[in-house]
């Protein structure tokens, strides 16, 4: 079974990747300048003050001990406590994560659908000027990075046809009757719609953010692995039986165009998720990625170093899942 | 009547050189016409414009390609790849890139008898099942669920035979459909496909480069050079006497394994410009006429 091998392989890598992770984020915030006691404390405290605080949060013990008490305590499920809330960490980011999973799977979702159109379009009507326009929109959407896009969107259709929210997640005066934070989907598992459709129109715009460059470049690849596969000889065979041009498209191309975007889809998919932190804070969207930045403003170690490891852990899951389901759809691979 | 017939076809790169000079040739119901020539003589042209495959960046220039009376280039797109999906099939060259690595190989089977003749699947299923076992593969079954990289070359080439025969075709273009397999194979696949196509009383257009090969297949035979139909005659006036210089050159070429002492005979330069004159004069004909 060479996807039960795979999993193995991969949990391997993915402890040696995270325990990578966890040295160099954990003494490079510690490297930099600032410090979260003098954030804490207010102006004019004594020597005296700055030191009983530091004890309080371990600070004042050597550095490599200070890891060996948090790295025993993450073995054992607990990531510390933030500094700025006093909560526990692993509760904060938990709590956290789902908005910006939404997002993400959302953008993702965004960025397939307008790729794989302007692909499929700029494949069926190739060499005229339906793709020239293509070519010329996939440019463009790929050289405006995504925190642009987000201005430009707000501008658009926050302020000058303003049909979606430009800030938070839902709108506040609403009751929200969600046990979990996966408000997008328990809204569409409750039956919500209203919940739902305001749910999607704060997401909307961010995501779309997120997901115009990556749509241009699922558009520009999959576009140039479909055409390459056009000239194959199954489907010129294809063409032969009475397929029409679209038909031969589908059925005969997509799935073996597909197969080269889906790795890089994977790679950029990653870039995308790092790129919610920005797009959070530009919509105020209560994820991750503001909560990292707020984190870094205050200096709150036990928080940075908790969301870097979970987005670690989100990145080596995105590749795996990639690699699965690379397996799934090369039928050469599953008997490798 | 023919249930092929094509007149005076010319077909050009676009705003380039012609590639094929007003060919005519007609192939009869369950008949077998071979198509000889060097490579870039234009056999595979041919056959590709019959089954309107032509890549982009070739055009037709004139003439018609009847097929059962009717002019495929006359009909709309659509129309015309139905009409050559329904009586005609190919049989490719190289039966490696020919099947979809992602599909089953059942499928690329039934696929035509149920998206554009509208069987059952069952049906198309059943008749899938009985052309894997005429074209004498073993365990149908298996094989119909298998992918193409689980088979030898010899076994996809065996089941694109089957999948070209499977809606009863009228045409089949065989291009090259040996070339690219083993020595040992190809014989098999050439009895193979004789048989086929004697059986289904197929009419057959059999691209080659070969004239052993169309000795033992064909019944009649067109010598192809730069596009241009130098010789068009039965089998048997032709391994006779040869009336063309070029095709008498072409025969005289094929090497004769029962008497290696007499080594390669090269077409002799006077006959290559001999037929090139040819060529160019027929181009200045078609510039002033």
């Amino acid at each position: 079974m060479p996807i039960l091998r795979i999993l193995l392989v991969r949990l391997l890598t993915t402890a040696i990747t995270l325990a990578g992770v966890a040295v160099i984020v954990f003494f490079v915030i510690r490297v930099v300048p600032g410090n979260p006691i003098a954030m804490m404390l207010p102006p004019g405290a004594t020597e005296e003050d700055i030191a009983r605080l530091s004890a309080l949060y371990g600070l004042d013990k050597p550095l490599i001990a200070q890891f060996g008490i948090w790295v025993s305590g993450v073995l054992q499920g607990d990531f510390g406590t933030s500094i700025t809330t006093r909560q526990p960490v692993l509760d904060l980011v938990l709590g956290r994560l789902p908005a910006t999973l939404e997002l993400s799977i959302m953008a993702l979702v965004m960025a397939m659908i307008l790729g794989g159109a302007a692909a499929l379009t700029g494949t069926r009507y190739r060499g005229g000027r339906t793709e020239g326009a293509i070519d010329v929109a996939n440019g463009m959407a790929l050289s405006v990075p995504d925190f642009l896009w987000g201005l430009v969107l707000i501008l658009l259709f926050g302020v000058l046809v303003p049909v979606f929210h430009i800030s938070g997640r839902v709108t506040p005066s609403l009751d929200l009757p969600f046990t979990t934070n996966f408000y997008l989907f328990e809204s569409l598992l409750r039956l919500r719609f209203d919940l739902w459709a305001d749910i999607v129109a704060h997401m909307f715009m961010p995501a779309l953010a997120l997901a115009i460059p990556l749509a241009a470049i699922i558009g520009q690849l999959l576009k140039q692995s479909l055409k390459e596969t056009m000239n194959l000889d199954y489907v010129t065979l294809a063409r032969t039986k009475g397929y029409g041009e679209t038909r031969v498209i589908l059925r005969e191309a997509l799935r073996n165009a597909a197969l080269p975007t889906l790795t890089l889809v994977g790679v950029q998919f990653t870039f995308l998720i790092g790129g919610t932190v920005i797009i959070e804070r530009l919509f105020s969207y209560e994820g991750l990625g503001n909560m990292a930045i707020d984190a870094v403003i205050n200096r709150d170690l036990p928080l940075i170093q908790g969301i870097v490891i979970l987005f670690a852990v989100i990145f080596t899951a995105v590749n795996l899942i990639v690699d699965l389901l690379y397996t799934v759809l090369n039928p050469r691979l599953r008997h490798g | 009547m023919s249930f092929l017939s094509i007149r005076n076809l010319s077909v050009r790169l676009k705003k380039g050189p012609s590639l094929l000079r007003r060919v005519s040739l007609d192939v009869a119901a369950g008949e077998v016409r071979g198509l000889v020539g060097e490579s870039g003589a234009g056999k595979s042209m041919i056959g590709k414009a019959v089954l309107g495959i032509l890549p982009p960046s070739i055009e037709v220039t004139g003439g018609e390609i009847l097929l059962d009376g009717v002019d495929l280039l006359q009909l709309p797109p659509a129309q015309r790849r139905k009409r050559i999906g329904a009586t005609c099939a190919l049989i490719p060259q190289d039966p490696l890139t020919a099947l979809n690595p992602s599909h089953r190989i059942g499928p690329q089977i039934t696929d035509r008898l149920v998206d554009i003749l509208g069987w059952t699947r069952p049906d198309a299923e059943t008749r899938a099942r009985e052309l894997l076992a005429e074209v004498q593969i073993a365990d149908p079954d298996r094989v119909l669920r298998s992918y193409p990289h689980e088979l030898s070359g010899g076994m996809r080439q065996r089941i694109l035979i089957a999948s070209a025969f499977a809606a009863e075709p009228k045409l089949i273009v065989a291009d090259e459909p040996t070339t690219a397999l083993d020595v040992t194979v190809q014989k098999q696949i050439l009895k193979l496909i004789a048989g086929m196509q004697a059986r289904h009383n197929t009419a057959l257009l059999f691209v080659t480069h070969d004239l052993g090969v169309v000795s033992k297949v064909c019944q009649k035979l067109s010598v192809l050079y730069a596009g241009m139909v130098v010789e068009d005659a039965t089998v048997a006036d032709f391994f006779a006497a040869p009336r063309h210089a070029y095709s008498a050159a072409l025969l005289a070429a094929t090497p004769k394994y029962t008497d290696p002492s007499a080594g390669l005979q090269p077409v002799p330069d006077a006959v290559i410009a001999a037929v090139q004159a040819e060529v160019a004069a027929f181009d200045k004909g078609l510039a002033h006429g």
